[in-house]
């Protein structure tokens, strides 16, 4: 116990006893008390060039290492501009706690400068979030903080603290443990609902394992590999579970839904058992719910009871951790003989008649940039922006392990990648960390190559400039009579002039030849690096089944 | 269909904007919601009335559960349970119909709290279906104004909050 010390001690001192290595934000009048204490402390501040990027950064650094990532922002326009970047962590399990200064106590309701009712406003895309009325309770929400967001289904929390809080003395004692009579995050597997899964899984001819981010977030890949081997089932993973479940492995499927292959859409389709771990039968994947997986029964394995039976029905909900469960009912069917070699084989025709495909011009194409990347740094952490090139990320990149592909899969998130990576590079110092990006995405926040820049954080930018906000381009090209409203935008900007004007390096290709020397040269330079690939414009990402149609319904021209 | 939801919560402010807020996202149609502090000060209970099937329920309970807040929450069956609802209705009368109104408030057992010339206000107290015979009844003097708590209900017999915390706690 340490006596007598200010609110912003306590906090910072709190969060070294959680193992904070980096806090990304930025400052502002409500928060100059924190500042002031981190100044001395030996916890990393990476200075952001603004507050989304420093929220981004934070959940990029957590889901590249899965620790908690943390992002600090003042009071007023500070915490309002966190709120893009905390409810895409929300929709996508990541823990993050962000720490907001507030008008002092006494102006609390008065609509006083810079005040903004924080908590209120991000009650929805929080799992929990505290106002702080009293100095000493600062190490018990904190606490209370790390712990919520960290555990059962992730996700952000917010921690929002008056001024004269943090000025204020207490008396420093940190909690060894939380005391939280709502919130039990632990649950015991239910044996009976494990029992009914492994008869489904027995009788199964026709099973699909559908796995999602929740494998990632329980470490639970190796669990995932075993299992599937044993059952023989091919393996979907969705854009969260990328990674969960190696693609070159024999039983994957690739990606289901919207942009999945034609072959994960199929089998899906076809089979008689889709056995889905955590994931959480989203729009995107399902389709047209009324047609999907019409001949299957559904086992539903999650950590949150409430994503059961939300969208689809469920004949076996087993209500757990991934791992746990996984683990489980490996061990109460290791004797079984899997009778799916017939299906095997129909899947691997599908496999072999649909592959993914596109045709080599002397352009550059956005899908050999992503091949490229593949061949030269197989390895990498992968982290992409929103539209096209996320999707050409995640199809055209092997996946080998978890936490390689960091993307905002549930809110869709433009301007997402590129501070996910400064956080992911943070994170994970040893790796080649690469955001494949389009054009207009990363001028939502392209601002943060200053950031890099400062900090010295060499992640490589690959910018596939098609000059287009191409996947809304490809939906009115497709559904709207080509009539192209405000999505082209080329020449807008010069990317090589805008790297150097910050001091980064910036690259141009315009040629297939051109893209693996500069990316060597891009990965080699060991300085944050911008990389414009001017591409093929007129490539559109397939397959793709239209909105409100059933997944087996897949455009894919020739 | 029509459900009954029971949640104690942490008596702390906030709490009840969470609850709320969490039916109108999830567009749960909340027919009423009547809370008020239990016997313990740092326990408040939420008594909610919902519209929709059993699927709806089941959401609606599991996202309840997920609220950090919420210490428990369990639906409340007519059988296992009771629930009462006060309502507060300003009739208008004149000499020749408050003798009328004032029988019909005997008959009901509800009570008559304010008087003037031209109105009485009538204070019921009964389930839901007692309340609504009464405004039904009153209608035709001319209702000037009605308020009702919604429904408040308690699980019947020996079951208590006590015991449900005291048993979270174990877990
Ligand atoms: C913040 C935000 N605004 C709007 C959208 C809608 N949207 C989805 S993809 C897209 C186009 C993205 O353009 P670009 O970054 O150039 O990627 P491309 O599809 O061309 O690869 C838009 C506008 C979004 N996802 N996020
Ligand atoms: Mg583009």
């Amino acid at each position: 116990m340490t006596n007598n010390i200010t609110g912003a001690k306590a906090l910072i001192e709190s969060l070294k006893k959680e193992n904070v290595e980096v806090i990304f934000g930025y400052p502002g009048g409500a928060m100059l008390p924190i500042y002031d204490e981190l100044f001395d402390a030996d916890i990393r501040h990476i200075l952001v060039r603004h507050e989304q990027a420093a929220a981004h950064a934070a959940d990029g650094y957590a889901r590249a290492t899965g620790k908690t990532g943390v992002c600090f922002a003042t009071s007023g326009p500070g915490g309002t501009n966190l709120v893009t970047g905390i409810a895409t962590a929300y929709m996508d399990s990541v823990p993050i706690v962000a720490v907001t200064g507030q008008v002092p106590r006494s102006l609390l309701g008065v609509d006083a400068f810079q005040e903004a009712d924080i908590t209120g406003i991000t009650m929805p895309i929080t799992k929990h979030n505290y106002l702080i009325k009293k100095a000493e309770d600062i190490p018990r929400v904190v606490k209370e903080a790390f712990y919520i967001a960290s555990t059962g289904r992730p996700g952000p929390v917010l921690i929002d603290i008056p001024k004269d809080v943090t000025t204020d003395l207490l008396d420093f004692n940190y909690p060894k443990e939380v005391n939280l009579r709502s919130y039990k995050p632990i649950v015991a597997v239910n044996i009976e609902q494990l029992k009914q899964a492994a008869s489904l899984i027995t009788a199964s001819e026709k099973p699909v394992i559908y796995a999602g981010g929740g494998i990632i977030i329980s470490h639970a890949a190796e669990e995932l590999l075993r299992f599937a081997e044993l059952i023989k089932a091919p393996v979907t993973a969705t854009l969260m579970g990328k990674g969960a479940f190696p693609d070159a492995h024999p039983l994957s499927v690739g990606m289901p839904g919207m942009h999945g292959t034609k072959y994960a859409n199929y089998a899906i389709q076809e089979s008689d058992l889709i056995i889905a771990v955590g994931a959480r039968f989203d729009d995107r994947v399902t389709g047209k719910l009324e047609s999907f997986a019409p001949s299957a029964k559904i086992i539903h394995i999650d950590i949150d009871p409430a994503e059961i039976k939300k969208n689809v029905r469920v004949d076996v909900p087993v209500v757990g951790d991934a791992k746990t469960v996984l683990t489980k009912l490996t061990s109460l069917i290791k004797q079984h003989q899997p009778k799916t070699s017939e299906w095997l084989k129909r899947v691997n025709k599908w496999k072999k008649d649909f592959p993914l495909h596109y045709k080599k011009n002397d352009m550059i194409k956005p899908q050999y940039v992503v091949e490229c990347i593949y061949e030269l740094y197989p390895d990498a952490v992968i982290v992409t922006e929103v539209g096209q090139n996320q999707m050409w990320a995640e199809q055209y990149f092997t996946y080998a392990k978890p936490r390689t592909f960091i993307s905002s899969g549930g809110l869709g998130t433009m301007g997402y990648g590129f501070p996910a990576a400064i956080g992911a590079k943070i994170g994970r110092p040893d790796a080649t960390v690469i955001d494949i990006a389009g054009d207009g995405s990363f001028q939502m926040n392209s601002q943060e190559i200053a950031t890099a820049v400062q900090s010295e954080i060499p992640v490589v930018v690959a910018i596939l400039n098609n000059g287009y906000l191409g996947m809304v381009h490809q939906w009115q090209e497709l559904f709207f009579e080509e009539r192209y409203s405000s999505t082209v935008i080329e020449e807008s900007v010069d990317f090589v002039k805008l790297a150097e004007a910050y001091n980064a390096v910036g690259l141009r290709a315009v040629k297939p030849e051109e893209v693996k020397p500069i990316l060597k040269e891009a990965v080699e330079s060991g300085k944050p690096t911008i990389i414009d690939f001017i591409i093929d414009k007129t490539e559109n990402v397939f397959p793709m089944v239209p909105a409100g149609a059933a997944i087996n319904e897949i455009i894919d021209p020739e | 269909m029509r459900h009954t939801i029971a949640a104690l919560v942490e008596n702390r402010p906030g709490v009840l904007t969470k609850v709320s807020g969490l039916f109108s996202r999830r567009r749960f149609n909340i027919e009423s919601l009547a809370v008020g502090v239990t016997e313990r000060p740092d326990i408040s209970r939420i008594t909610i009335v919902v519209a929709g099937d059993s699927t709806v329920l089941e959401q609606v309970l599991k996202q309840l559960n997920k609220l950090i807040d919420i210490i428990h929450v369990t639906e409340l069956s007519s059988k296992n349970s009771v629930s009462r609802e006060l309502a507060l209705i300003k009739v208008a009368v004149d000499s020749g119909t408050r003798s009328e109104v004032m029988q019909i408030v005997d008959v009901f057992r509800a009570k008559i709290i304010d008087v003037t010339t031209d109105s009485l206000i009538v204070e019921v107290t009964g389930d839901r279906s007692k309340v609504a015979a009464m405004e039904q009844l009153l209608s035709r003097f001319g209702i000037k104004e009605l308020v009702r708590t919604g429904d408040i209900a308690l699980h019947r017999g020996s079951v208590t909050a006590e015991a449900i915390i005291a048993q979270q706690s174990d877990l």
